[in-house]
């Protein structure tokens, strides 16, 4: 067997072991697992193309690949093991983004190299796809980084005529490449390079903070597809199974996130979603409802009273690092014979799952956990509902009000409960920047301040009683 | 040259659909999990990282393959590091010994 089957060969396993392991990733059970096979097989890519010839010599500048690797090892390896798993959303987010800023290099370098042999247009297509989705994911991936990361306002930044601006310059981009098809020139790849990077920017600049993990999954899909355009241009079914693998799937994916927040993949991308804060964040409104506020000590008594308590975290709670303090709380009512449920919106947190991630995290027990479905009939006969830093995910419009923009949006019906706790911050709005009439309702209590001060005083107060 | 651009064009038929059946159905606490794992994949640019700096004959293909090698590691290995981190949180907790530290979680 030539030495180019055997690592064709090598390529065919690899690329079927990212099939096993998306098909793992699906299903609890396997998701571990599935992730180590597709790192083996990318393992094993990645050796066998150390011996692989390209324009018929063996690979040249080993020393550097081999310094570029060391150098990418030693920056993503403490960063993907040490930072907070609140931070996870921003994480992948920029992982992505260098890859599609990879997959982008590589597609200029493609045609920087072969420009003097005169390829087919078809080959300067795929090089200036690979160069437009991947610089356009590269660039969206770190301003999704930094509205997450807060370097930024998560909130949406819009302008006038904001959206015929980005159809021009997308249009600009399209024209860019039609005319280096027809001119095959370096110097208009750099300038299609630059108005990618532009698009990037101003495609994420008027997405808002509740809709950026939706955003980072499509741009994850994007990036799929610039490696499996880099794969066309290379000549590898390598890169195009797997990046047309993440592509659809990614795509998929993307549209069940959406669905998941009741919303459509449009709305989310281009209705600037949040940008209005019409909540007036006033203790008394105008229609004279008030928030009632209390102590933690209240809290506590309330709990004292009660035999069924449903918890609603939210990303507040991820904020204060308040999860093991509630895994605390939990623990102390248990002892105290009150049952406890966590209700996990699937969009609480920043990412869908990333709740269940965290808790999971302050070794809160699985089978406390329960979907929307199940909480929302727990709730019926709940005595407390205690939210904790959760806001748009309980907010009664969701059914109520046709008018409101989150209408349609599935939420757990926290007012079901015979009493209502809110710990939060101050009166702030979500990231919806919408009012929550569950705060005015006469059954609710506020507690303000950082979830973790109040969730230790709480205890605290429990233990006293 | 032709032939070859069709058998790639029906690599990529083929992968779309396996793309698409493969995920149809997921649990939305996996969403970010997969989300994640489905990164690092690409990260399989790496590969095409590697023959493109082991092929460049100019410095400015050395400087470009060089960048685009350091960028697709990150992304190989902070994809899969951080999936696994994610997917470790998920693991059944058994009430064996090896518990022992949770002080008791689950009582």
């Amino acid at each position: 067997m030539s030495r180019g089957t055997l690592i064709d060969l090598l390529y065919l396993f690899s690329a079927t072991t990212f099939v096993v392991a998306l098909k793992g990733l699906g299903s609890p059970r396997h998701a571990r697992r599935g992730n180590m096979v597709a790192a083996f097989g990318m393992l094993v890519a990645i050796v066998a193309t150390f011996f692989k010839y390209v324009d018929a010599h063996a690979l040249h500048h080993v020393g550097l690949i081999l310094l570029a690797m060391f150098i990418g090892l030693i920056v993503a390896v403490p960063t993907a093991r040490y930072i907070k798993m609140t931070a996870m959303p921003q994480l992948v987010a920029i992982f992505n983004g260098v890859g599609g800023g990879a997959a982008a290099l590589v597609s200029i370098t493609e045609f920087v190299h072969i420009k003097s042999t005169h390829p087919a247009t078809y080959v300067t297509l795929e090089v200036l796809l690979g160069v437009l989705i991947g610089t356009f994911s590269f660039a969206g991936s770190a301003i999704a980084f930094a509205k997450l990361q807060e370097l930024m306002t998560g909130r949406p930044i819009t302008y006038p005529g904001q959206q015929i601006i980005n159809a021009a310059v997308g249009f600009v981009a399209l024209a860019l490449i039609v005319l280096i098809l027809v001119t095959a020139s370096t110097a208009l790849l750099w300038i299609l390079f630059a108005i990618a990077f532009v698009l990037g920017i101003i495609f994420v600049l008027p997405i808002g903070g509740a809709d950026v993990p939706v955003l980072i999954s499509l741009l994850n899909a994007f990036t799929g597809l610039a490696v499996a355009a880099s794969g066309f241009t290379l000549g590898s079914n390598l890169l195009i199974v797997a990046g047309t693998l993440v592509g659809a799937s990614g795509i998929l994916l993307t549209r069940l996130m959406s669905k998941a927040m009741g919303r459509s993949l449009s709305n989310v991308l281009f209705s600037a979603f949040g940008s209005k804060i019409t909540a007036s964040g006033a203790t008394t409104r105008a229609d004279g409802l008030s928030v009632r506020s209390g102590s933690p000590e209240d809290v506590a008594i309330l709990l004292g009273f009660a035999s069924r308590v449903v918890f609603i975290p939210g990303y507040g709670l991820a904020v204060s690092q308040g999860q093991h303090v509630l895994r605390e709380l939990a623990e102390l009512l248990e002892s105290r014979g009150v049952e406890v449920v966590y209700a996990i919106h699937p969009v609480a947190g920043r990412m869908p799952g990333h709740m269940n991630v965290l808790l999971a995290e302050a070794n809160v027990p699985y089978e406390q956990l329960v979907e929307m479905d199940e909480a929302n009939s727990a709730l019926q006969t709940a005595d407390i509902a205690l939210v904790v830093g959760a806001n748009d995910t309980v907010n009664p419009a969701a059914h109520d009000d046709p008018g409101s923009p989150i209408y349609g949006m599935p939420i757990i019906h926290a007012d079901l409960a015979e009493n209502v706790v809110f710990l939060k911050r101050s009166m702030r709005p979500g990231f919806a920047g919408i009012e929550n009439d569950l705060l005015y309702n006469p059954k609710t209590t506020l507690v303000f301040g950082d979830a973790k001060d109040t969730l230790t005083k709480i205890v605290a107060a429990v233990k006293a009683s | 040259m032709v032939n070859a651009l069709l058998q790639y064009a029906t690599v990529l038929m083929l992968a779309i659909f396996v793309g698409i059946e493969i995920i149809a159905k997921v649990p939305s606490i996996l969403h970010t999990p997969l989300m994640s794992g489905s990164n690092a994949i690409h990260g399989v640019i790496l590969v095409g990282s590697m023959l493109i700096l082991g092929g460049a004959n100019s410095n400015l293909q050395e400087v470009l393959g060089f960048l685009a090698v350091i960028l697709a590691t990150m992304n190989v290995v902070g994809g899969f590091v951080v999936t696994d981190r994610m997917l470790e949180m998920f693991k059944p907790k058994t009430p064996g010994p090896k518990s022992s530290k949770s002080d008791g979680a689950a009582s």
